[in-house]
């Protein structure tokens, strides 16, 4: 039960060569043997999306995938979204700015499928942004902080994108 | 000039660790050694236990012990939870034991815990554990199970009823004996689960050197659970701190304490090592407390001119296989059905049934919702039958405003005479028709009918208790670094309560957030608290942390005073600054207060002042502070699919004073969309041996962003005069219109048909069904 292989994986641009079991989900991997917690997990099922990271760009369900799968890939968790520790991304200075969030137990989720469909949709309607977000359970918010977030990070990230 | 935060839209200190991934949820909790848990689980509704045999588990590598009851029980004064708030309707005890010993009465009751060095491991083992089970009759259905042939639901016990009382008042026999119409409802009201997205979890250290237990509990009740341990342990206070870590959303259920809070301790203290378990979504279906199903029979008498003269019928409550809580959740179902309107004369019975499914207990709105929705079922039979406007109906009965304070004949729960304190009903029903336009909606309707399309507007109001008293402590402390510390009993649960405590505090001191921390559920540092539930916290730990502040800031400004040789009245705070306020350069750090009191041995204290900086205050309030509103939605029913699409919800709601527009925004919404799913989505089955059917979120089905419409939130301010802050709870109000609203739209929308709706939830298939049925009714009253 309890075979290993070791794997080499980029998360939030640093490198980690590790020895993993091979049934460990990637989930489990990345929040109990590298202690990157900001990753949650809500159903381990695939269907909350509070686990979804940013694989080789991707979105994808941490909660469904080995971590022997991430071997030789790069990934973007919550951690690793703001620019600096002193500064937050566009996207999450939206949800603070616009109630994005209450518990934010889903919220690690929400931020990365929101900048995979930021960075393909730059100009979403409300409609496109609740496309975006419906395979990502939130009960707190009710979406609304959500869906206003993501239209601001839109604008910000316009505005930042013509001012350089 | 200080900054004034309550009422406005300050920015949540709880934000930046949660946007950046920095928050510390009960998963996240480390210490070293940490083992970890998985519980063997009763896979039947019910069934007698003959044998265990965990010698297998114990042989899986890895795996460090597994205990059953036969090891907890020589650690346990008392071996069962005793939870059960007081009440003399109780009929018989069923209280949980920590672990089943030899009956297990639910799917999901935890029958053993398997410790491993990691939690896969557990699961390999848990699966091992090999349980012998002789399978007894299980019973699901709440009114089978009170009638008399019924088999019980616990081995041996009498009968399945669990608790009986009336809520009455008035000659209600008299106001229907002379009744002009008398109309009556057979109701089935359903509601599922809490579903925080993030589910429970405990995480247990014993210390042998300080003989100290330290458990991380996801609780909205940390001092409860400290106080339970106690008991249960026989230790005394000073021996068990319990922390709340970020909790991932609470919705009611996190606020029960449960058999795996006093399980995982016990396993660290049996192991000396700490020991973590974190349940999983499939538990979180069959061992997280529910609430279910209610059976309403009612009927309302009113006079020819749709006045109410009276209200009554029986209410069956499902209360699952234990009692988690008590009798409150249909006893604020029983009260809330009068609330908003003038009722003369009430009457429900009301009986709790034992079932073989996992406990019942509050849910956002505890009940509440449910005798809401009674009511405005009622009020649009009564404008359906007497062809009224169903707005119409509903202003000739809601409470006139001039009667506030309005004593309802109604005594709480706790035996205190009900008094609706505030508010101006008519006018929240008028705001909320007058912004989805009510009155031009009959031609909107016709036009879209010609078209083939079936929309529909209905309306709800409703009257929610908030600020559950009678107290919630709150100590703040100004230290030698100059921060502000306020401590609480109230448990932070994802509803912004760091923010809103420290708003309040933040007005006496200049205003500025940045310098204050808030610890909000940690047993070791405020020896009391009740925790959060019932819309309650801003009611009561608002006033407390208020009183404390305003108390703290005269002290603060008395030390000022002496540092700064001049009057108290003469400084304001500001910036972290005490000053004169005519010459503001003339100024001493709130650091520097802060040790001309913490003592410098030899020297006298400055002019006589008592040591330290720090104030303590438990506001009391026994009466609850009635909030109010009212709700509308627009649907469009597909009445080939059954689907109901929402095109608008509009609510209008008081909660007094709004301490932070955007916080009170972010609960209405994120309640209305809870009533939504409520509504349209969530059901909880089991079948016929109790077996749980809809244990999966893709089976369970949660409302999403596409489902969900852009809810629109209208504001009225009625100051509640019981609290100095003249606030009411906001919490689960926005729950509480929401079924009522719905299902009063669908039956417009599909009033060419005949539907009539009395259940909720209402799902596609139930439509299409009531539109068929709909339809052959009318073929055999109106043949062709």
């Amino acid at each position: 039960m309890s075979e290993t292989r070791k794997i080499a994986v980029t998360i939030n641009g640093k490198r980690y060569e590790e020895e993993v079991e091979v049934r460990w989900t990637l989930a489990d991997f990345m929040r109990q043997q590298l202690g990157l917690t900001g990753t949650h997990l809500g159903c381990e099922h695939g269907v909350c999306g509070a686990c979804t990271i940013l694989f080789d760009g991707y979105s994808a369900r941490s909660c469904l995938m080995l971590a022997v799968q991430a071997d030789g890939h790069e990934i973007l968790t919550v951690e690793g979204i703001a620019p600096s520790e002193d500064q937050m991304h566009p996207l999450q200075e939206a949800f603070r700015d616009n109630h994005g969030l209450q518990c934010g137990f889903c919220t690690p989720g929400m931020l990365t499928t929101l900048l995979e469909f930021l960075r393909d949709n730059p100009d979403p309607t409300e409609q496109e942004v609740r496309i975006a977000i419906s395979g990502n359970l939130c009960r707190c918010t009710g979406y609304q902080g959500i869906v206003a977030a993501a239209l601001d990070a839109a604008q910000r990230l316009k505005a930042a994108k013509e001012a350089s | 000039m200080s900054l004034r935060t309550f009422g406005n839209r300050v920015g949540r200190i709880e934000d930046p660790a949660l946007l950046t991934g920095n928050g510390r949820f009960i998963d996240d909790i480390k210490w070293p050694e940490l083992a970890h848990a998985a519980f063997v689980r009763s896979p039947l509704g019910h069934a007698a236990i003959t044998a265990i045999d965990t010698s297998a588990a114990l042989e899986v590598p890895g795996v460090l012990a597994v205990y059953t009851a036969a090891d907890f029980a020589p650690l346990l004064k008392i071996d069962r939870l005793i939870v059960g708030l007081p009440s003399p309707a109780y009929r018989q005890d069923v209280n949980r034991p920590v672990l089943a010993k030899d009956e297990v009465v639910h799917v999901g009751e935890p029958v053993a815990i398997v410790i491993a060095k990691d939690r896969y491991i557990a699961e390999d083992a848990a699966a091992l554990v090999n349980v012998d089970y002789e399978i007894l009759p299980a019973i699901g259905d709440a009114r089978a199970a009170l009638e008399k042939a019924s088999p019980t639901v616990h081995r041996g016990a009498p009968h399945n009823l669990l608790a009986e009382f009336d809520v009455a008042y008035g000659d209600v026999a008299r106001a229907f004996a002379g009744a002009p119409h008398v109309f009556r409802e057979t109701l089935w009201q359903h509601r599922g689960g809490g579903h925080s997205l993030e589910c429970r979890g405990a995480v247990a250290r014993y210390d042998a050197n300080e003989e100290r237990l330290t458990l991380f509990s996801s609780t909205q009740t940390p001092h409860t659970a400290m106080r339970l341990l106690c008991d249960m342990l026989g230790w005394d206070e000073h021996r068990v701190r319990v922390i709340t870590p970020d909790v991932g959303g609470g919705f009611g259920p996190k606020l029960i304490f449960y058999p795996e809070d006093v399980a995982v301790p016990l396993a660290a203290i049996l192991l000396q090592r700490p020991v973590k378990w974190v349940e999983d979504r499939r538990e979180h279906f069959v061992a997280t407390t529910q609430e279910r199903d209610q059976f309403w029979d009612v009927e309302i008498a009113v006079d020819g001119e749709a006045r109410i003269l009276g209200v009554r019928g029986t209410l069956i409550h499902e209360h699952g296989a234990y009692t988690a809580r008590g009798v409150n959740l249909p006893y604020e179902s029983a009260q809330t059905v009068t609330l908003a309107y003038e009722v003369p004369a009430y009457h429900l019975g009301v009986k709790l049934a034992l079932t073989n499914k996992v406990p019942v207990t509050p849910v956002r709105g505890a009940g509440q919702p449910q005798g809401a929705f009674a009511m405005e079922r009622l009020l649009d039979r009564v404008a359906r039958e007497l062809n009224l406007d169903r707005a119409e109906v509903r202003r000739r009965n809601l409470v006139a405003t001039e009667k506030m304070p309005y004593a309802k004949p109604l005594k709480s729960r706790g035996g205190m005479q009900v008094v609706l304190d505030s508010g101006n009903y008519p006018e929240m029903q008028r705001m909320v028709l007058d912004a989805v336009g009510w009155d031009d909606f009959r031609a909107r309707q016709l036009a879209a009918r010609a078209s083939g399309r079936y929309i529909g507007l209905g309306l709800a109001n409703f009257v929610k208790g908030t600020g559950r008293g009678p107290f919630e402590p709150v100590t703040i402390r100004l230290g030698p670094s100059g921060k502000i510390h306020i401590m609480t009993g109230a448990a932070a649960m994802g509803q912004s309560t760091k923010t809103m405590l420290a708003q309040i505090v933040a007005d006496q001191f200049g205003g500025a957030m940045d310098n204050i921390i808030v610890t909000a559920g940690d047993t070791a540092v405020i020896p009391m608290g009740m925790g959060g539930f019932n819309s309650r916290q801003a009611v009561m730990a608002g006033s407390s942390a208020h009183l404390a502040a305003v108390k703290l800031r005269e002290k603060t400004l008395a030390i000022g005073a002496k540092l700064l040789n001049v009057s108290a009245d003469e400084l304001d705070i500001d910036a972290g600054f005490v000053h004169v306020k005519t010459r503001p350069k003339i100024a001493a750090s709130l650091s520097d207060i802060a040790r001309a009191v913490a003592g410098i041995p030899g020297l006298a204290l400055p002019g006589g002042i008592a040591p330290g900086l720090e104030a303590s205050e438990a506001f009391v309030r026994d009466e609850m502070a009635f909030a109010n509103g009212a709700g509308a939605a627009e649907v469009e029913v597909d009445t080939e699919t059954g689907e109901v699409v929402l095109r608008r919800f509009v609510i209008a709601h008081d909660c007094g004073r709004v301490i932070n527009p955007m916080i009170v925004d972010g609960q209405i919404v994120g309640a209305a969309a809870h009533g939504i799913g409520n509504a349209l989505f969530e059901w909880m089955g089991f079948d016929a041996d109790c077996q749980p059917i809809t244990a999966t979120l893709a089976d369970y089905m949660l409302i999403t962003s596409t489902e969900t419409p852009h809810i629109e939130v209208l504001h009225m301010e009625s100051p509640s005069p019981l609290n100095p802050l003249g606030v009411k709870g906001v919490g689960e109000c926005g729950v509480m219109p929401s079924a009522p609203a719905i299902m009063s739209a669908i039956e417009d929308a599909l009033s060419p048909f005949g539907v009539k709706i009395t259940r909720t939830p209402i799902m596609p298939s139930e439509i299409l069904a009531a539109i068929h049925a709909a339809r052959r009714e009318k073929l055999r009253a109106d043949p062709l």
